[in-house]
């Protein structure tokens, strides 16, 4: 049924020439409202024009709702697009998460992009080019399958005079549904992908001719600064105004219920009336103890318990055993701390809302913005801008909230920007996680029985409550949360008896979302910890024992390329014969990314000052898998983002707080990983170009955790449970 | 009172008017002056992404005050540096290595790096991991950045 329709009502309809008269403005002279949801570009996730359009230059512009969170995706994107179609990478112009243009490929999140996002974007490219071979043939008098295309010119493969895809379809629209069943092209044919092409944004990036949110500026457009509760859920008392009507360039001092923000000409002069404006808050004092954190979630209310996996009787077999071994993992809260505050431009004008955000999913906050704001979804435009890297759901949504709220009471183009404080005291946090391990070995030193209890916190609501709707008391689901993720809380391994559950708690204390493989990470750091906690117990290398359980051939295929790039010693741990204060060791994790996607695996290499307990992570070892690579340098870049970042999530984050607000609000309150603590990393991507591509934007820090904890155990014997693995932690665990 | 202030930056003097002296460099040059370089971070001096060069040496520009400048301190922006056409070795360096995730923190490291690699031309890879210790980069670019230092260093 792909009938080919080049619509003569799109061109009728005025302005048919879609690409021409649909393109983004760019950033620097961002327009108004006025350019909202031009009529006629296609939305649909099922038609190739929702995805793609031919201009009469022949430059295909590709729609994408999946964006660039500091990945790069784009570029990969382009390569797949640009690939399926036989262009050169810059015949293709890229728009990316424009409510108005691009269709709703749901968030950007979960390493989605090339294995949803992508696959998508290739089948409309894929249709297309059917679509346009058998356009050409007509009009050649040639066969379809007698054509070639190259760089975006269809000629007949015997030679003779082409047809470039401008003079085709230049203009006009596809109107056909995407073929799910559109061949792609066999990968013995790619010139593109499987490169690594370098990325389309660096070279602006690094000479400052790049549009960040920051850099978006509106005509009209005045600053705002934002004044959260002194405590959390502290209620607003009094404002007084007075204390900054002599700030030259002062607007107005916007109060709406506890939402309170300061509005100037200039954003200096909205920094300073923020911080000189004298404001009574209620007091507010619900947080619990922060050094009872885990006590408050293993006592917390459980909305429901989801059984994982079983196996055989595991509580049987641990009650027979000889040698059975429990531990407790805990995982702290996290900020997403981005490096540059959240910001957001929004302007309303006669009924209508465009925000320029940073959101890593524009269409959901539409939607929630609608809710807030009691608009139609349709009058909301939002489109994308590239803030600092994002990790997950931060603060982003929130800070584009504000933002369309002050535009609204105003009716004026605002400008928010957050400071520190507000993007390490506000944005959502990764909640804290338990899990509670027993396991059993028999006298071969195999795994007999393995029990794990997860405690996570739930999600509410089907999005994480805006802050602006919460505090102005504005229409919005209340206490909406993103609870953590329950992957990979069963085993990737094969053991006979075997209970895992994931207990959903009802409380964790601030508003959850979340960060960089939620759910995952925390699940492999107590499994992959735990095992070798049994390993050293049954006396046998760590390496051997997952392999022993491990059926999987391309798990199996991760590991043993892993043990030959890290040149493993094989041997239990710990490391005998460690003198001096430096103890050395190293630590092996696995994962299969909730046991159907990417596999992945590393071995990491510590340094452990006894005295200080001060750790070291020196190298990483990372082998990967995750079927067809797009683009292997972009990948490695991506891995090593994974390591480095959770790697300080590891050895140094942890949120700070009294009993009512965040006291961690700076980087020396919340410490990071800083360039003298980054690892070497060394990375072996495993390509696999008839496989389908799975995501690599979270899977390789899942294991991070998990093999620092292994290396620490390796090198001194100390087993760390408790994250942030800090000098103090290791010193106290080492007495015990 | 609006005052005039005149800064030399990236070899041009430009005039501005500011309502206070006190205002912090960073937003004069992005606000006063279009310049999208450097960057807001913390605006507490802790994480360097505002960073310019004046007079050749790094200056996190949200802790000076414009006021405190005139025409005779020559500021250097991310900009000043080079274009993506003619790229600075620094700049092509990060390109290079593709030292970049989303780059919110790069203007910071390089400009850090080129203040350091004035004074130490051929730096180990512990002497530039100690120069940039006090850049903060969230997405975890960290080898990439020490990489394409020590490619700037040794392309020089
Ligand atoms: S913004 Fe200046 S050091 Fe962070
Ligand atoms: S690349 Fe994102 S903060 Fe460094």
């Amino acid at each position: 049924m792909n009938q080919i329709l080049i619509s003569r009502r799109s061109i009728l309809r005025g302005g048919g020439a879609l690409v021409v008269s649909f393109a983004m403005p760019s950033v620097a002279s961002a327009a108004s409202a006025e350019s909202l949801s031009p009529a006629g570009k296609s939305l649909s996730g099922e038609a190739v024009d929702g995805f793609l359009s031919i201009g009469t230059d022949g430059i295909v512009t590709v729609y994408s709702g999946k964006v660039d969170l500091g990945t790069g995706v784009p570029t990969a994107l382009a390569q797949m697009v640009a690939e399926e179609l036989d262009l050169t990478l810059d015949q293709i112009h890229m728009i990316t998460g424009d409510t108005a243009l691009t269709p709703d490929q749901g968030t950007t999140s979960g390493s989605n992009s090339i294995m949803k996002g992508g696959m998508q974007l290739c089948a409309a490219a894929a249709t297309a080019r059917n679509a346009l071979l058998k356009m050409a043939g007509e009009k050649l008098g040639v066969a379809a399958d007698e054509l070639t295309i190259e760089a975006g010119v269809i000629k007949p493969s015997s030679g003779g005079e082409g047809i470039g895809f401008g003079e085709l379809v230049g203009g006009k629209t596809f109107e056909l549904a995407i073929d799910p069943d559109a061949k792609f092209k066999s990968p013995d044919t790619y010139k593109l992908v499987g490169k690594s092409i370098k990325r389309f944004d660096i070279p602006g990036k690094v000479t400052g001719t790049f549009d960040y949110i920051g850099d978006v500026r509106v005509d009209g457009m005045v600053h705002a600064r934002v004044i959260r509760p002194a405590a959390i859920h502290a209620d607003l008392v009094s404002v007084n105004e007075d204390s900054v009507k002599d700030i030259p360039g002062l607007i107005k001092v916007v109060r709406e219920g506890n939402f309170l923000a300061v509005v100037a000409k200039t954003e200096w002069a909205a920094v300073k009336a923020a911080d000189a404006l004298e404001v009574e808050w209620s007091d507010w004092k619900g947080l619990p103890d922060q050094s009872k954190i885990y006590d408050y979630v293993r006592n917390s209310e459980i909305d429901k318990t989801d059984v994982v996996a079983t196996a055989g009787d595991a509580a049987g077999a641990l009650a027979n055993a000889k040698k059975t071994l429990e531990a407790t993992y805990s995982f702290p809260i996290h900020s997403h701390a981005s490096l540059g505050p959240s910001c957001a431009v929004a302007d309303f004008k006669d009924g209508k809302l465009t925000c320029w955000s940073p959101s890593q999913g524009n269409h959901a906050l539409q939607k929630q913005l609608a809710e807030m704001l009691q608009l139609d979804a349709q009058n909301i435009r939002i489109v994308y801008v590239e803030g600092a890297g994002c990790y997950g759901r931060n603060g982003f949504e929130d800070c584009t909230a504000d933002a369309a709220l002050l535009s609204k009471l105003l009716e004026v183009p605002v400008r928010v920007q957050w400071m520190r404080h507000d993007e390490h005291g506000w944005d959502p946090k990764g909640p804290p996680s338990l899990a509670d391990l027993k396991g059993a070995i028999d006298d071969d030193g195999k795994i007999v029985a393995w029990d794990s209890q997860f405690y996570h916190a739930q999600s509410v609501g089907n999005a994480v409550t805006l802050v602006a709707a919460d505090l102005a008391k504005l229409s919005h689901q209340p206490g909406g949360r993103a609870g953590s993720v329950q992957g990979n809380a069963d085993l990737g391994y094969k053991l006979p008896n075997v209970q895992t559950s994931v207990h959903w708690v009802k409380n964790t204390p601030f508003r959850a979302s979340w960060i960089r493989t939620p759910g995952r990470l925390q699940n492999t750091f107590a499994n992959e910890c735990f095992i070798d906690e049994l390993a050293a117990e049954a006396k046998v290398d760590p390496f051997d024992l997952r392999l022993s359980m491990l059926e999987d051939p391309r798990g199996r295929e991760v590991m043993e390329r892993l043990r030959k790039l890290s040149n493993w010693e094989t041997r239990p741990s710990p490391a005998s014969n460690q003198e001096g204060n430096i103890a050395r060791g190293r630590g092996v994790a696995y994962c299969h990314y909730h046991n159907t996607f990417a596999y992945v695996a590393a071995v990491c290499e510590v340094e452990v000052n006894r005295e200080s307990g001060e750790i070291k992570a020196t190298r990483f070892y990372v082998t990967h898998d995750l079927g067809q690579v797009i683009n292997p340098d972009g990948l490695i870049n991506q891995v090593e983002g994974n390591v480095c970042h959770t790697l300080s999530r590891t050895l140094h984050e942890e949120l700070q707080f009294d009993n009512s607000s965040i006291t961690s609000l700076d980087w020396v309150s919340y410490p990071v990983l800083t360039m003298t603590g980054a690892p070497e990393i060394i990375v072996e991507l495993i390509d696999r170009p008839e496989e389908p591509p799975m995501g690599g934007g979270e899977p390789s820090a899942a294991i991070v955790t998990a093999a620092v904890g292994n290396a620490i155990f390796d090198a001194t014997g100390v087993r760390l449970r408790q994250v942030p693995f800090t000098p103090e932690r290791f010193k106290a665990a080492a007495m015990d | 009172m609006p005052q005039s202030v005149t800064l030399n930056v990236n070899g041009k003097t430009v005039s501005i008017e500011i309502d206070d002296p006190d205002m912090p460099l960073l937003y004069a040059l992005r606000n006063d002056l279009g310049l999208k370089g450097p960057r807001f971070g913390c605006g507490m001096g802790q994480c360097g992404a505002c960073t310019v060069l004046i007079d050749g040496s790094s200056a996190r520009s949200c802790s000076i005050s414009v006021g405190a400048l005139d025409a005779t301190a020559e500021i250097t922006t991310l900009e000043g540096l080079g274009t993506p056409e003619n790229p600075h070795p620094i700049q092509a360096a990060f390109i290079e290595e593709q030292a970049v995730q989303c780059g919110y923190c790069v203007n910071g490291m390089i400009m850090e790096a080129a203040s350091f690699l004035k004074e130490n031309s051929k730096p180990t890879e512990e002497e530039i991991r100690a120069a940039l210790d006090n850049n903060i980069c969230r997405c975890g670019t960290h080898t990439r950045i020490i990489r394409a230092v020590k490619r700037a260093s040794e392309a020089a």
